[in-house]
């Protein structure tokens, strides 16, 4: 590891003005500065700042502060109730120990489990800005199919994310100038294209204060994850749905999903070919077709687009009560 | 840096990389706690801190100065065991023992969280848990065992949580 210097913030504000590299719960950052991928010259400590506090707002939606840990949020009776899709997506992701430490804002910004990425010893856009892809002809099990570019095909790796993008959460930041910002999770991730490297729309010093669940959904919410083995992995595929169903047609559709894209992945016309129809295997396989319009497989990683559609197909079943 | 571990405070002065867990085993002498990957897969380097376990590689020590740091040390000694690390020895719940210290205080841990009401990717209510014995498997699948001990782990850990063999039966079914 390089050395750095190590502060500890007193408050959001004097965390922002420290310009260093934040430092949550490090089960992110500190892996991958052992490794050297990471190389802060300055770490600035916000993991005791007063962010850690779950509140519901006068709205009736959730604002969730940026240090809430994984396992605390995953058992917040209000989130158990309102938003279980989150808690089943938190529950699904790495292990206890790493619950009790990953935070909120952490959770976010974890970069990708690309082997390339990780491995020094290779060429990797996204580590080394213009050196290549390794994983493009190379091993890419577990890479992207949506979204990618001829530069990366990283996916983004977080299971939180995706549930929080299917709840159309709002990411609240607090800017080294001082300004705040709310970006719509859905305008938060962006687009390798060709410069991968640049994975979110955070300027240098922007720190995530909170995130702002709205009011709960209506109708049924589910997280499946499909992995390697039964816990402890990645996703492969994953899908956060909220689907209700009002006089034997589908009313409301969120769905988003993980291990597909370089982002936690939702598209509007998989919802659209959903809402209206009557919850039938037709619909859900036109659901799919949607989605998987534009899916490219890399090799190694083709059989995630029969399995996306299978594991889709499944989710709304469950979610609507269809049976095979 | 100043640290109190299992009670007592230590005055050391690691490099600021350190790790908590480079600083238990090189500055505090305290060995018990184990480095198995040092890069959060393994469990094997689980302590409880402020009651909560987590993995000691992944973290800064400078970043705990002021944190309530519990090792497998402090848990108990071979003459004064805790509860725990008894139902490991009577179910036999290791081989070579590398990774016990670890599974030893992710159990207690663990039990702390089902305590709490705590649900786990296992649980079929988010609401209201209770322990079986997939439910230990899933909640303690962070700590892994080369010597794949992993029955007899859960036999000790099932009989610490109190469950009965008719509850775990029951709860499995
Ligand atoms: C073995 C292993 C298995 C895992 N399995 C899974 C899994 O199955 N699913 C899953 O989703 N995740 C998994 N994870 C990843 C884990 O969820 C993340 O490491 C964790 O969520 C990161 O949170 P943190 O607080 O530790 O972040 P840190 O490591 O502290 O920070 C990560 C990044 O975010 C930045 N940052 C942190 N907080 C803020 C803030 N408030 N504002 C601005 N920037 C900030 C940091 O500067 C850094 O760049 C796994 C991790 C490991 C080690
Ligand atoms: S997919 Fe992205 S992260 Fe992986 S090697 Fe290619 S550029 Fe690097
Ligand atoms: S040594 Fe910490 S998890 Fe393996
Ligand atoms: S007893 Fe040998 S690794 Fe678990």
């Amino acid at each position: 590891m390089k050395t750095f210097a190590y502060s500890r913030a007193e408050s959001p504000e004097a965390a922002v003005a420290a310009g260093g590299r934040f430092i949550a719960g490090g089960t992110n950052l500190l892996d991958l500065m052992k490794l050297q991928i990471e190389t802060p010259e300055s770490l600035v400590d916000i993991s005791r700042l007063d962010l850690a506090k779950i509140e519901e707002r006068e709205d009736g939606g959730l604002t969730i502060g940026a240090l809430v840990p994984n396992s605390d949020l995953a058992a917040d009776p209000r989130v158990i109730a309102g938003y279980p899709v989150l808690s089943r997506a938190l529950l699904a992701g790495a292990s206890g120990q790493l619950r009790n430490k990953a935070s909120t804002g952490g959770n976010l910004l974890q970069r990708t489990r690309c082997y390339y990425f990780y491995d020094k010893a290779t060429a990797c856009n996204k580590r080394e800005p213009g050196t290549g892809c390794s994983a493009i002809g190379g091993v890419n099990r577990i890479l992207a199919i949506l979204g990618t570019s001829e530069h990366c095909i990283a996916t983004h790796p977080s299971d939180m994310a995706v549930a929080m993008r299917a709840l159309d959460a709002t990411i609240v930041t607090l800017k080294s100038d001082g300004d705040r910002r709310r970006i719509a999770i859905g305008e938060f991730y962006r687009l390798p294209g060709d410069t991968p490297q640049i994975e979110n729309v955070l300027e240098a010093g922007e720190l995530i204060t909170h995130v702002e669940l709205p009011t709960p959904p209506k109708g049924e919410q589910l997280y499946r994850k499909v992995r390697d083995r039964a816990s402890y992995a990645f996703a492969l595929v994953s899908v956060a749905g909220i689907v209700s169903v009002e006089d034997g047609k589908i009313a409301s559709a969120a769905l988003a999903f993980g291990g597909l894209g370089p982002m936690p992945w939702r598209d509007p016309a998989v919802e659209a070919a959903l809402i209206g129809q009557a919850p039938s295997d037709a619909a859900f396989a036109a659901a799919a077709d949607a989605l998987l319009k534009d899916a490219k497989g890399y090799g190694t990683n083709d059989f995630k687009i029969p399995l996306t559609r299978r594991t889709l197909i499944a989710s709304l079943r469950e979610l609507t009560g269809v049976s095979a | 840096m100043q640290f109190t571990i299992n009670g007592e405070t230590h005055d050391v002065e690691p490099d600021i990389r350190a790790s908590l867990l480079d600083v238990l085993r090189e500055h505090v002498g305290l060995t018990g706690t184990k480095k198995g990957c040092d890069h959060g897969q393994c469990g094997a380097c689980t302590v409880l801190v402020n009651g909560r376990r987590i993995n000691s590689c992944l973290t800064l020590a400078v970043m705990h100065q002021d944190d309530d740091i519990l090792t497998i040390e402090g848990l108990g000694s071979a003459d004064n065991l805790h509860p725990m690390q008894a139902a490991f020895v009577k179910h036999d719940g290791y081989q070579c023992g590398y990774c016990t210290p670890g599974q030893i205080c992710s159990a207690v841990g663990m039990l702390d969280e089902v305590k709490k009401g705590w649900p786990s990717h296992v649980s079929d209510k988010l609401d209201s848990v209770s322990l079986s014995n997939d439910e230990i498997s899933e909640r303690m699948s962070g700590n892994l065992c080369r010597c794949s001990a992993y029955p007899n782990i859960v036999d000790a850990i099932s009989e610490v949580s109190g469950l009965t063999p008719a509850q775990k039966e029951a709860a499995d079914a």
